[in-house]
């Protein structure tokens, strides 16, 4: 479907009628009609109606990938801030193991950005983890917060919009679904102009080919920054 | 016959004011909007969901929508004491109710959302604007509602019903004076969420008075639907 | 959200290359909006944007009795409110010492600078004279905003008739307005806040750069002589890096002061011509 048929539509709205579609999220069925249950893009895709948010804050769903910052620390973890309507946790428990819990603070102190999974979202709030290769403590880099909603752009299909960015600015780049954006070049520039082209993005979320113009935006900004472009990308982010 | 046969703005009897909306207003908030009737303009900023402190007003059943409404100290033509009184306390708590039926917070234990209202010009009918505006942000915002609300006031002056108020209305003393009417409505199922009348009137006129504001918030419910649909065209 | 460490200390790794986090120079202020008359009901309105940052100020008048050792000058209050609207670091309530403090600073840099002649508001000595009192409201917050409340202060005072006042009652006819505008000084007040982070001077921070701020001068001028300066923040200055500030501040004053001027003068012939 193409981003043209995305049509805007409002909390209350009718947005399929008739009973052979299934309503998805941020829909509910109204007798025979699927409505919509918030503000969003409609998406129908394989007999399934669902509103694709536009604004809102982070929801957690288990296995994402999420920067958080340390906001306390309690005695068999750290209370995590991931910019989300739930309190959440990062028990010790879902450390590698040679974390010691004695002093908690050696490793992780108020104000550091970790790297994490999340691991379970309940009622009473997010568990996440650590476990997984590649996750912990971010020692160097920038960061800058995005709307979460717009993760999904920064990233683009299969990765294909942060490759790009990667390769042009020479950067490292983490994306948390949270839209908090971890960014590591070897030059100060080089991490602004990944700032940059993020934020080219974002701003124009709703512009229809923005591979295209990211692309060419990027070009002229290595043109006029006199910049060699590098063949090799390097990492990836999920 | 009625004395109050004459606008004093020469608007029609069920005319509102001129409408204007928009959202995404406030840049630091996540949802945000502004809505005004004529020369009363009301602002809405949205914070939320987010964890409720300080722990015990947490609810485990689900999250707390939470209103507060406040005119600017210069919006008024004598100028109001800064910060909350008993009458912007009371408009907070009745915009809540006006709001809450349509508000799903049901996944959101223990959360808060913040309402924040401010009125910057005002001319009758702030907190209509206001709850209109608060619709709007909390829709912006990606909250999850049944529908909108939509709200206007409705004055009977002498024994005329009018719709959307203004000061010169609301001051109207010849015959039966002035009765005022605020009052809100699903923008889709159309039940009632908010009533406050100020004045002297009948059972029958009152009836009429409600189907009044109903019908006037059609228009008002168009031009919410018409702002949050235009999200992101330029 | 809280700034985090890491944000701290790459605008700290920045700023020793000279580069900021949005690639303004150190000294550079952002883009600068003003409108006026965004409030009918008040005597004088403006609403203020320096890059996200917002402020809307109004001007009341009122009749009161003089000070009794400034028996024929008119008297002149200050509020400014960080209210929750702006920020979800603000809450509703009293104001809190950030917001007391930034209402003191603008309210001494007005009055020292002489920018409203006083003795001009006065209706009749010892007994009527009037009072200008002027509010403050955050909107919203990216930093710098006691520097943009200056602005707005200034724009809305600019804005501001006086009302009719009925000598026979001794009121004043709210809502009814002369031609007459506030006795203002020529040239207008400016407000520049200097922030150390680690070796560096900055102006108009955004929030993470003021949230990584050690310390802070602040400095009301008018035409060119500073009335006003606070320092804060918990650490010290070395007495060279204040000198400095001193003289740049004079600099900024005459790089603004005219664009600033314009730009109100602007706003405000735009929102007569609607």
């Amino acid at each position: 479907m193409s981003e043209k048929d995305r049509e805007i539509v409002i909390p209350g709205e009718i947005i399929k009628e008739g009973d052979d579609y299934l309503p998805g999220e941020g829909t509910r069925r109204e007798g025979k009609n699927i409505v919509a249950s918030r503000f969003g893009l409609r998406d129908e895709q394989n007999k399934l109606v669902k509103v694709i948010p536009l604004s809102g804050v982070y929801i957690p769903r288990r296995g994402n990938l999420v920067i958080g910052t340390v906001a306390d620390i309690a005695f068999n973890g750290w209370m995590m801030d991931i910019n989300a309507p739930y309190s959440s946790f990062l028990p010790v428990a879902e450390c590698p193991r040679f974390f010691k819990k004695d002093d908690l603070s050696e490793y992780f102190g108020i104000g550091d950005l970790i790297a994490c999974k999340v691991d379970s979202v309940k009622r009473k709030g997010v568990d996440l983890t650590i476990m997984p290769r590649g996750l912990g403590k971010l020692e160097d880099g920038m960061i800058i917060q995005i709307n979460s909603n717009k993760v999904p752009r920064v990233i683009g299909k299969e990765g294909s919009m942060i490759s790009m960015i990667k390769e042009a600015t020479d950067c490292d780049i983490t994306v948390g679904q949270n839209g908090l954006i971890w960014i590591k070049g070897n030059k100060v520039d080089d991490e602004l102009f990944a700032k940059e082209a993020i934020l080219f993005v974002t701003e124009r979320s709703f512009v229809e080919g923005l591979t295209e113009k990211t692309e060419k935006f990027l070009e002229e900004e290595i043109k006029k920054r006199g910049k060699t472009k590098k063949a090799e990308v390097e990492g990836d982010v999920e | 016959m009625s004395k109050y046969t004459k606008r004093f703005d020469g608007r029609k009897l069920d005319e509102a004011r001129k409408i204007k909306a928009a959202v995404g207003i406030i840049p630091n908030a996540d949802g945000s909007a502004m809505f005004s009737f004529g020369d009363t303009i009301a602002i809405a900023a949205v914070y939320g969901p987010k964890v409720m402190h300080p722990q015990h007003a947490q609810n485990p059943e689900k999250g707390t929508l939470r209103v507060n409404y406040d005119m600017l100290t210069f919006s008024v033509t004598e100028r109001k004491r800064p910060g909350p009184n008993r009458r912007s306390q009371e408009i907070s708590k009745v915009t809540g109710w006006a709001l809450e039926p349509v508000v799903m917070l049901e996944d959101f234990p223990n959360t808060v959302v913040d309402v924040h209202i401010t009125i910057i010009q005002a001319n009758a009918s702030t907190r209509c604007a206001g709850i209109n505006a608060a619709a709007l942000a909390l829709a912006h915002a990606g909250i999850p509602m049944r529908e909108l609300v939509s709200s206007v006031s409705v004055g009977k002056l002498d024994k005329t019903i009018v719709v959307d108020v203004i000061k010169e209305e609301e001051d109207y003393e010849e015959g039966e004076g002035a009765t005022d009417i605020a009052m809100s409505f699903t923008s889709n199922s159309g039940k009632l969420t908010h009533l406050q009348i100020d004045g002297k009137i009948s059972a029958k006129e009152l009836k009429e008075a409600v189907e009044t504001g109903k019908n006037a918030c059609r228009e008002i419910y168009e031009l919410q639907k018409k702002t949050l649909k235009g999200v992101g065209e330029k | 959200m809280m700034v985090s460490n890491l944000t701290k200390q790459r605008i700290h790794d920045y700023l020793k290359e000279g580069k900021r986090f949005d690639n303004r120079g150190l000294l550079d202020y952002r883009e600068l909006e003003i409108e006026t008359g965004i409030s009918i009901n008040a005597e004088g309105s403006a609403r203020v944007r320096l890059g996200k940052t917002e402020i809307v100020a109004g001007v009341k008048l009122g009749v009161a009795e003089p000070y009794t050792d400034h028996e024929d000058e008119g008297t002149f209050i200050t509020t400014l409110e960080l209210v929750p609207t702006a920020s979800p670091k603000f809450e509703s309530g009293p104001p809190r010492i950030e917001a007391i403090e930034m209402a003191r600073i603008v309210d001494r840099t007005i009055r020292e600078s002489k920018y409203i002649d006083f003795k001009k508001l006065c209706i009749k000595k010892g007994e009527k004279v009037w009072s200008v009192m002027l509010d403050l409201f955050s909107m919203n917050d990216d930093g710098n905003l006691l520097d943009v409340a200056c602005i707005a202060a200034v724009a809305a005072l600019k804005d501001a008739k006086i009302p009719v006042f009925d000598e026979e009652s001794g009121r004043v006819k709210f809502g009814e307005w002369t031609e007459q505008k506030l006795p203002l000084a020529k040239e207008i007040p400016l407000l520049f806040t200097f922030h150390k982070i680690g070796d560096s001077v900055i102006v108009d921070p955004v929030v993470e750069e003021e949230e990584s701020s050690d310390a802070r001068i602040s400095l009301g001028l008018l035409d060119g002589k500073i009335n006003a300066l606070q320092k804060g923040n918990s650490e010290s200055f070395e007495l060279e890096g204040v000198y400095s500030i001193f003289e740049e501040s004079e600099k900024k004053y005459k790089e603004m002061s005219k664009k600033v001027e314009e730009n109100i003068d602007k706003a405000i012939k735009r929102a007569k011509g609607d």
